[in-house]
């Protein structure tokens, strides 16, 4: 379980600090979530809100029905239950609930005694908490590993035979189209690729099928797609090869190339224990797969890292944090070389609401770490870097963050030229310099968060990261 | 490695395809379709590796200071929350429910912040410029509330330019104070800034938007004079009645209109006593018979002078010259005039006198007209009537925009306490215009009133959309503070015999957003209070 705590009752010494209503809002699986969360954001259909010491919330929120719905978090976690039929999460009650706690300028301080808790929410709390202790007390017994390693060891022969497959088949038609010429791709149009992405996920080779179909769309994509195209066909290319000689390759980059044939792999890496504060969350739909981001950054260790969770066929993805929010957590990395993504481990304090942006550097180390990290992962799109002291500067096409002091600028991405969160950046920056958080890559920055960085500032932000999508 | 290839080749090569195009490699021969992706997949990931921040294109200006103080971090998650719905459709399903209605609180909040001097937190400003943009009722806060920074904000962004072309009543910000830019502003600014500037340094100090605009006004255009004569409207006085007498000469229909009006408000004018002789010689006590009464006589001729004075002399499609004329000049005069004229009468009494040849409507619908004009409420009382009167049989107008525009030169609480008593009179479904003239929050006894009528509504099992829209206003402009008061109403009653089906579930319904809108109002007004706990 990804979402637990240790769960001793002598931390509860006090209530839990509130979130913002702007953390709150960035939880929201999606925009429809939001503003239906934000409608049951005020008192009217809620009665008996209370939250307890240790961070649980619970209200009853009156629906079309004449049951209402019963609705609890743990923040500490965070985790959600609530009796309403939505698959969505956390659902709109939820979202509306912590709105009504985040914003709620009477403070009910009866309700923060311990052990006020209806049975309904004590209940969930309770068990919630007993399993987390197991959980922390069952540490240490040994891994059930697969019941049959010899047939698990056959099957992942099996499946890699049958990607090398895949790869060798998908050699020859990349050689085929460099043969006919890419121009030719713009002519067979999308239907060429999907096929080929078809004959990909047969060969079990899911990272092979996404990076396929993402070049169908490169055709259409504007002036300069034949150079982009080969770029991808180069890329694509490389990967097979690395996977065809996987065997003569250093560990470290043979798991990142298995990780990016699309390979699972667990979490192994030795766990990181540190304070990290949520840096952004968002979602992008891949498919009928939702992909969710969180990047975290540790205090102590000056790591970044990246949660991924994964939600299918309309369900949002399992796990939500507050932006701007800091946990003490054990992250366990995976494993590749130079890979940022690591897993939830135990969480020990309940979640900080304050921390301090990582310190970042000029745009000129922003690049040089993403061209570092290529150097264990060809295949990077982008990396994740703080730049500090940057001033959003409109050019000629589009928008960059220039240095503070110096010539030198990233280009924001095209995604991020269209998005809500420019114009964010530049009311926040006002013409001065600003630390923003973000992926920066080939196609230029893409900024996830920001901190004003005046000390005369107004506090609008009251230090916290201001979510740019 | 070498690389025996270059970009450019390889590009072409890929194009074009190897069998037609094969690219040369270093030492003379020619590559295949491998060589040619091992040789871009070494230049893309060197490429990238070795990637170069672009040259930094000039910086913007920075946004100008704004001294006001931030918003309390309560308020700022107010307003972040009403700013989320704002795009949710208002009416229709959305006045249903037992929720606030936020899209129609956000302007109070707005007022509200601006009143206590609040500046807009940075990251919201796209929010509320995309929010006025899709929103003209919004425009005049949001712009004061932005600020300067909303100024900028919006120079960098095409969808915003609306603000740049200034709202009524927002004062340029940071000039207003200094002469020498405001002297500037006037010679250079666009329309729109001369138009705020001039409204705002009129609103301080009328004497000087009089001196200002007369150091230009021969050289502007026709409607922009127009535009700058009606913004005399506030403060006017008889300081510029110079100003107006000249202007009634001027080249421009419209403004020798506009002059005429704004004379004629002005009781002692020169203008006004012309039009009190002329309005005079038509509208006399009628002596010929035994009880007082009013002998109308309407004018033969709109001459010249008139014109000059600006009486139109074309009347509207359906309406006779005459009468036409005799409502402009009765219009224009001063009512001071009237007492005078009879006897000594007050207003109350020359109102009931009865008007000889049916020109009672003719001659009550002008003077209402004057008494908004000349704002003087002794008038506006006498033609309201007592409010218990029917409006169709009372004096003055049955005209619900006259009346409340009569209404308006009325103080607030009298205001307010005859929409009551009318209310109370004839129930509500005449009192909508009515009552948007009341100040906001509604006075404790016109709350009354409108509560009790929607609660006799209710009782006699009517549906509650029939009165949506005095809910609607109920619940923008009800003192908070009476939510309390008001739960009682929020319980399903057993249905009345003869109700509308389901109507008692759909009042508790209403009354319950009604008392969840004032609960939230009162929240608002608490977090943008300074010091309130």
């Amino acid at each position: 379980m990804l979402l637990s705590h240790g769960g001793e009752p002598s931390r509860t010494d006090g209530p839990v600090a509130r979130w913002t209503v702007e953390q709150v809002r960035a939880l929201a699986p999606d925009e429809a979530s939001r503003k239906a969360g934000n409608k049951l954001g005020s008192a009217g259909p809620w009665s008996e809100v209370g939250h307890g010491a240790a961070g649980a919330v619970w209200g009853l929120c009156k629906g079309s029905g004449s049951k209402p719905y019963r609705t609890v978090i743990d923040t500490s976690g965070p985790a959600y239950k609530c009796s309403c039929p939505s698959r969505k999460f956390p659902c709109k009650h939820a979202l509306g609930l912590l709105l009504l706690w985040a914003s709620d300028s009477t403070d009910a301080s009866a309700a923060d005694l311990p052990g006020q808790a209806p049975d309904w929410a004590r209940e969930w709390l309770d068990a919630r908490r007993k399993r987390a202790a197991e959980q922390t007390a069952g540490e240490g017994a040994p891994a059930s590993g697969p019941a049959d390693p010899e047939a698990a060891r056959r099957r992942a022969e099996r499946r890699a035979a049958r990607i090398t497959g895949g790869a060798q088949e998908l050699e020859q038609r990349l050689t085929d189209l460099l043969r006919g010429g890419l121009a030719a791709a713009d002519q067979t149009g999308y239907g060429l690729w999907e096929e080929t992405a078809a004959r990909m996920v047969d060969a079990q080779a899911p990272g092979l099928a996404s990076r396929v179909r993402e070049m169908g769309a490169i055709p259409a994509s504007g002036p300069g797609w034949p150079v982009r195209l080969l770029e991808e066909c180069a890329l694509l290319h490389l990967l097979n090869t690395a996977w065809l000689g996987i065997g003569g390759l250093p560990d470290a980059l043979a798991a990142t190339v298995r990780t990016r044939v699309g390979l699972t792999a667990t979490a192994d890496g030795a766990p990181v224990r540190d304070h990290w504060l949520v840096l952004a969350q968002y979602d992008t739909p891949d498919g009928k797969i939702v992909t969710r981001r969180i990047w975290l950054h540790g205090r102590e260790s000056g790591r970044t890292a990246l949660l991924l969770s994964f939600g299918a066929a309309g369900r949002s993805p399992g796990l939500a944090l507050p932006v701007g929010v800091t946990i003490e957590a054990e992250l366990t990395p995976y494993p590749g070389a130079g890979q940022p993504r690591a897993e939830l481990g135990r969480q020990f304090d309940p979640p900080a609401t304050r921390g301090t942006p990582p310190v970042g550097g000029p745009t000129t180390a922003a690049l040089a770490a993403y061209g570092h990290a290529l150097r264990d992962d060809p295949w990077l799109d982008s990396w994740p870097v703080t730049l500090r002291g940057v001033i959003p500067t409109p050019s000629e096409d589009g928008w960059q963050l220039a240095d503070e002091d110096g010539s030198s600028a990233l280009p924001l991405t095209p995604s991020a030229l269209s998005g809500p969160g420019l114009w964010k950046l530049v009311a926040l920056s006002g013409g001065g310099p600003v630390t923003v958080f973000g992926e920066c890559g080939h196609r230029g920055f893409d900024p996830l968060a920001a901190w004003t960085t005046s000390t005369d500032d107004d506090s609008d932000s009251d230090g916290h990261p201001v979510p740019l999508i | 490695m070498p690389m025996p290839m270059l970009w450019e080749e390889l590009v072409t090569s890929a194009l074009l395809g190897t069998d037609r195009r094969p690219p040369a490699n270093g030492s003379g021969g020619t590559g295949g379709p491998l060589a040619v992706l091992d040789a871009a997949a070494l230049h893309t990931v060197r490429r990238r590796a070795g990637l170069l921040p672009a040259s930094a294109a000039e910086r913007p200006e920075r946004a100008p200071a704004d001294p006001r103080p931030p918003l309390p971090a309560a308020a700022r998650h107010r307003l972040v929350q009403l700013l989320t719905d704002r795009s949710a459709p208002s009416g229709g399903s959305g006045r249903r429910g037992t929720a606030p209605d936020l899209t129609e609180l956000l302007p109070q909040w707005l007022a509200a912040a601006n009143q206590h001097g609040f500046r807009a937190p940075a990251v919201v400003l796209p929010a509320l410029l995309d929010a006025a943009r899709a929103r003209t009722d919004l425009r005049a806060h949001v712009l004061g509330f932005a600020g300067p920074r909303g100024l900028w904000l919006a120079r960098m962004n095409p969808e915003w330019k609306f603000a740049l072309r200034g709202a009524p009543g927002s004062p340029p910000p940071s000039v207003a104070t200094d002469p020498e830019a405001v002297r500037c502003l006037w010679e250079e600014g666009l329309f729109a800034e001369r138009v705020a500037l001039l409204g705002s340094v009129r609103r301080r100090e009328p004497a000087a938007a009089l001196t200002l605009l007369s150091t230009t006004w021969s050289t502007e255009r026709a409607e922009d004079r127009l535009m700058f004569l009606d913004s005399l409207r506030t403060g006017l006085s008889g300081a510029d009645e110079a100003f107006l007498e000249q202007a009634l000469a001027d080249r421009s229909r419209n403004v020798r209109a506009t002059a005429a009006e704004l004379l004629s408000a002005l009781p002692r004018s020169a203008l006004a006593v012309r039009m009190a002789a002329r309005a005079t010689t038509c509208v006399n006590p009628d002596r010929t018979g035994e009880a007082a009464s009013i002998a109308v006589e309407a004018p033969h001729e709109c001459d010249a002078s008139m014109q000059r004075d600006g009486v139109v002399p074309v009347p509207p499609s359906g309406r006779g010259e005459r009468s036409w004329w005799l409502g402009q000049l009765v219009e224009a005069t001063p009512l001071t005039t009237w007492r005078e004229r009879f006897a000594g009468r007050s207003a109350q009494e020359i109102v009931a006198l009865p008007v000889a040849d049916g020109w009672t409507e003719e001659l009550h619908a002008a003077w209402c007209r004057a008494a908004v004009r000349q704002r003087d409420p002794e008038w506006a009382r006498a033609l309201l009537g007592p409010p218990s009167t029917p409006p169709a049989n009372g004096p003055g107008t049955a005209s619900l925009a006259e009346r409340s525009k009569l209404l308006a030169t009325l103080p607030s609480e009298e205001r307010a306490l005859w929409v009551a008593d009318f209310i109370a009179a004839h129930g509500l479904s005449e009192a909508f215009q009515l009552l948007g003239v009341c100040v906001v929050p509604w006075a404790e006894p016109l709350g009354r009133s409108v509560v009790d009528a929607l609660d006799i509504a209710r009782d006699a099992g009517s549906y509650p959309w029939s009165f949506s829209g005095v809910m609607g206003l109920a619940e923008r402009c009800l003192n908070p503070a009476e939510a309390d008061r008001l739960e009682v109403l929020t319980t399903t009653p057993d249905e009345p015999e003869g109700a509308s089906p389901g109507a008692g579930g759909y009042w508790s319904e209403a009354f319950q957003r009604l008392v969840s809108t004032l609960r939230l109002r009162s929240a608002m007004d608490r977090e943008l209070t300074p010091g309130a706990p």
